[in-house]
């Protein structure tokens, strides 16, 4: 399993904070991908989006990111703290 | 100063002195220290701003935060550095983040403070939701001009 996580406007867009999927991809595109099918809003939030920023077990990451099982995925807005 | 915690995310209120002292604490070669607080507007893209939310990914920005200072002290010579930065419901007119270095000359200081706050604002995971006075609640959009500031130090 990898666990996905959903942060600010994404997780309120998405409906979700965070889920445990099936660890069936090798990269970060690919779970997008599967995502991308469950409706409008996964498409437009995930694969659609130009501003997505990705994390893999905290580390700043893109679609090209491999994954494996016990991972840590996160799906986030560009940030605006300070 | 190995116990001294450099990067704290809390949603407690921070104060400048006690802090500062804390930075200078054991360094008796410090001759400049430069603080930066940034506080919260009422005013946010011509709108009023009644409270601020700020949301952070436990775990990644610690981390982040901490790479940042790394990062700083990598830079330039520095003798301390910290940096707080508070979540939760802020008002107008509270403290939102320190960032306070030390330094022997003040040039290393003054630049190292510059330094991370540019690159917290675009690297360090916190998002910013406002509520206007009519009860509307909005995300706050990140801003290009955050990202040139970036830009500088590269």
């Amino acid at each position: 399993m990898v666990n996905v996580l959903y942060f600010a406007s994404f997780r309120e867009m998405l409906g979700k904070a965070n889920e445990q999927m099936p660890a069936n991809h090798n990269t970060v595109d690919s779970l997008i991908s599967e995502l991308a099918t469950r409706g409008d809003n996964w498409k437009q939030a995930l694969l659609d989006n130009q501003n997505l920023q990705i994390a893999v077990n905290h580390n700043v990451a893109n679609r090209q990111t491999e994954i494996r099982a016990g991972d840590e995925i996160a799906f986030f807005p560009p940030v605006t703290g300070g | 100063m190995a116990n001294y915690p450099y990067i704290k995310v809390q949603k407690e209120d921070f104060d400048l002195t006690t802090e500062v002292a804390k930075l200078r604490e054991g360094h008796t070669d410090i001759g400049a220290v430069v603080s930066f607080v940034g506080t919260v507007r009422d005013i946010n893209e011509g709108d009023d701003v009644s409270v601020l939310e700020l949301e952070h990914y436990p775990g990644m920005t610690e981390k982040a935060l901490e790479k940042i200072r790394l990062e700083a002290h990598e830079r330039w010579e520095l003798e301390s550095s910290v940096i707080i930065h508070r979540i939760g419901k802020m008002y107008p007119t509270d403290q939102i983040v320190l960032v306070a270095v030390s330094s022997r000359h003040r040039e290393n200081a003054f630049y190292a403070a510059h330094f991370i706050m540019d690159y917290l604002k675009t690297n360090a995971p916190f998002w910013k939701k406002e509520t206007l006075p009519d009860g509307e609640e909005r995300w706050v959009d990140a801003r290009l001009s955050d990202k040139d500031a970036e830009k500088r130090w590269q």
